[in-house]
């Protein structure tokens, strides 16, 4: 049952992915509203699927990488409909719907099942599903970073095109940015506390030093930083957008390395 | 029978036509004369349709075209007419002069235009939105005294939501096609709420004010004046319930300042990069939109080069403007298409108009007839009681309607091919309906105008 709703979500992922291409390509609005569909009933299709496998028979003890990304691309969609529902900035689709697809396609490729060498304990759900939206915060600024390039490239080069028509104006997408980076942060924090809580429990140390821990806290004190500057410095504008482009690149490394050295849970 | 060889569309004794001149066919110097102020269009349209065979006038006058649209009997002497009517409007025109510059449209080809004309697509300016509000001034003209009837009525009106529905459906006049309002297209791309945003005016150069006035439309609420002449700052201050800030310091405000509107005279860069560099450093990198409408320029071209600064002159402002009239012209297209269609409405409407009285005219002719039959017949059977009199004039009616059935059902059923005007001629002469006075004045209610109420024109021109 949840394989099914998955497929299908895939499948209307893929084709959604396709339409938002398809649209920020031509000059007209035609094609904003099939995409819309198509992604909210694979939204709905998503949502069956997280929810069966999570109360289902095949229920895992611990969050697999296979869920996290899974609920990743998810959360990024979320984001993606309520962004949508309010500013009507359908163009935003055309760069989040690939990024849900693409993890959602690694989601497929990784293993459902999860090696269980550790106590099982509750705060791991916590634990990844707060990191994971601190991750979708930091996704939609790096979007919104690319976005805020490409239409400052082309106001300064003075190309009127079609993605400078539907791209939305400079201010708007450094204020997404902030305002991704300022939700994603603190869940990013309580995300790598619960993760602290759960190995001190499990392994009765707070911190053991392994490389996915330090990438963790190096991505907290970057994004730190990031958050910081902006405040006080006028990290904003051309210089935020290339510092959350870094920055996410940063978190999809970590994430690599986890997924390479077949660990389990995230963190 | 040469008569009924007639286009579809054009019953025998009613034609639409359209004469007139525009920017495409007359220099100004010619269509200053033949313009109508506005107090003289009354004058002018009694006149118009005091001439013998126009039924119906309407008199479009503006500073690039002015056209006649009358309803006439006979399409030759109609234009002639009109010509007449033109030529007379100004002392030293005459009727020959005008030949060359004029058109002559019938029928079909004569509403085409006038939606053409109504949706902006034969404007200079393809896809302004003034003429419509000129086209509805020029009807309501026509309204207050009553030169417009049945026929034009129907065809402004059409022609209105026509032009509306071409607004709507098409981004004909979406885009800006002025330079100043090209600028404000720019700063909607930089800044997502313009009425959080300062402008600085920086000289007092016509296209920059008209710049900062639509700016000032568009939201913008706080603007920021210098000039080198200390008065001058301060009377634009108060046109736009501004500030006035000194000349030698506007520099260093600038970092106030979103939008820089830059227009004077002066010969020199009065705005170097590395003021720019510092404004943006002052504003914690937040975006600063530059216009530079002077020519020679007066912001240094390497403030480009600046992150955060976004400066564009006159000629990114006209570029931008082409780009926007290539782009009408495109959606331009998709309107003709409209109007085709529309215009294969209004045309079954007209040929339907010519059944109509008709059908009430012989309703008519059929309900006089048995009513003296009837009558005559009660004269004669002398007192008879209630059921028999209303058996008689049962009988009566039930001959003449079953008689009638089949000539209305194919009056009705023809009304819109290719000859239902020979059908139309037909049942006049069975009937004998010439004598019948037309009634064509009433199928239509007299005209209210709920859609006529003015619209704001978006931009400038």
């Amino acid at each position: 049952m949840p394989v099914m709703f998955f497929m299908a979500t895939m499948v209307l992922y893929l084709v959604g992915t396709a339409l938002f291409l398809a649209y920020l390509l031509r000059r007209t609005e035609a094609l904003s509203k099939v995409s819309l569909v198509i992604t909210g009933i694979g939204f709905l299709a998503h949502t069956v699927a997280l929810l069966t496998r999570m109360m289902g028979v095949d229920h895992v003890p611990l969050p697999s990488i296979h869920e996290a990304m899974s609920f990743f691309s998810w959360a990024l969609v979320l984001v993606f409909l309520i962004v949508e529902v309010r500013h009507r900035i359908h163009v935003l689709g055309s760069f989040i719907l690939p990024l849900a697809l693409i993890s959602l396609l690694s989601a497929a490729a990784l293993p459902k099942e999860v090696p269980t060498l550790e106590p099982v304990l509750k705060t791991v759900w916590l634990h990844v599903t707060l990191s994971v939206l601190g991750t979708v915060g930091f996704a939609v600024a790096f979007v919104a970073g690319i976005m805020y390039l490409i239409q400052d490239g082309l106001l300064k080069s003075k190309r009127f095109n079609v993605l400078y028509a539907k791209l939305p104006p400079l201010d708007y997408l450094d204020r997404l940015n902030q305002q991704s980076i300022v939700m994603g942060f603190p869940l990013l924090t309580l995300g790598i506390i619960t993760g602290a809580l759960s190995a001190e429990f499990a392994r009765g140390s707070y911190l053991n030093w392994n490389p996915e821990q330090l990438w963790a806290l190096v991505t907290w004190v970057f994004y730190f930083a990031v958050l910081l500057g902006r405040l006080t410095v006028g990290w904003r504008a051309k210089r935020a957008a290339y510092l959350t482009i870094i920055g996410f690149a940063g978190v999809i490394l970590t994430f690599l390395g986890v997924v390479l050295k077949g660990h389990g849970p995230v963190g | 029978m040469d008569r009924w060889a007639e286009p579809p569309g054009c019953a025998q004794d009613m034609n639409i036509i359209a004469v007139g001149i525009s920017h495409k066919t007359a220099p100004i110097e010619v269509r200053e004369k033949l313009a109508v102020p506005e107090s003289r269009l009354g004058e002018a349209l009694r006149r118009l349709c005091a001439y013998p065979g126009i039924k119906e006038g309407v008199l479009l006058s503006t500073c690039n075209r002015v056209e006649v649209y009358a309803v006439v009997e006979d399409v030759d002497a109609g234009y002639a007419r009109v010509q007449e009517f033109l030529a007379d409007t100004h002392l030293s025109l005459s009727s020959e002069q005008l030949t060359p510059h004029l058109y002559w449209l019938t029928n079909e080809r004569a509403i085409g235009h006038l939606f053409r004309v109504a949706a902006s697509l034969d404007s200079m300016i393809v896809g302004e939105p003034q003429i419509l509000g000129q086209l509805k001034d020029a009807f309501e003209a026509a309204l207050t005294h009553k030169t417009s009837s049945v026929i034009l009525n129907k065809l402004v009106k059409k022609a209105i939501s026509v032009a509306k529905r071409v607004r709507t459906e098409t981004k004909i006049a979406e885009t800006a096609v002025s330079v100043s309002y090209a600028a404000v297209e720019l700063a909607k791309k930089i800044f997502s709420n313009l009425s959080e945003k300062t402008v600085l005016l920086v000289g007092a150069g016509e296209m920059a004010k008209l710049a900062a006035k639509h700016l000032v439309k568009n939201g913008v609420r706080r603007v920021m004046i210098t000039t080198r002449n200390p008065q001058g700052a301060l009377d634009l201050a108060e046109q736009f319930n501004g500030v006035s800030i000194p000349f030698d310091d506007f520099r260093r405000e600038m970092a106030e300042a979103d939008i820089v509107l830059c227009s004077t005279g002066a010969s020199h860069y009065l705005i170097r990069a590395e003021d720019v560099q510092q404004a943006v450093r002052r504003r914690m990198n937040r975006p600063i939109f530059l216009i530079d409408i002077s020519v020679p320029r007066n912001i240094e071209p390497a403030v480009k080069d600046i992150d955060n600064a976004f400066l564009f002159d006159i000629d990114d402002l006209e570029t931008r403007v082409e780009q926007n009239l290539e782009e009408r012209r495109r959606e331009a297209a998709k309107a003709e298409h409209m109007i085709e269609e529309e215009v294969g409405g209004i045309l079954d409407w007209l040929k339907s108009l010519d059944v109509t009285p008709t059908i009430v005219a012989l309703r008519k002719r059929a309900e006089e007839i048995k009513q003296a039959e009837v009558d005559k017949a009660m004269g004669r059977l002398g007192d008879l009681s209630p059921q028999e009199r209303s058996a008689v004039e049962g009988l009566a009616s039930a001959i003449v309607n079953k008689m009638l059935h089949g000539s209305l059902v194919t009056l009705k059923a023809e009304a819109n091919s290719a000859s239902s005007a020979m059908f139309v001629e037909a049942a006049k002469r069975f009937y004998n309906l010439d004598s019948v006075p037309s009634e064509r004045g009433e199928t239509m209610p007299a005209v209210s105008e709920p859609d006529l109420e003015r619209e704001p024109s978006g931009q400038d021109r």
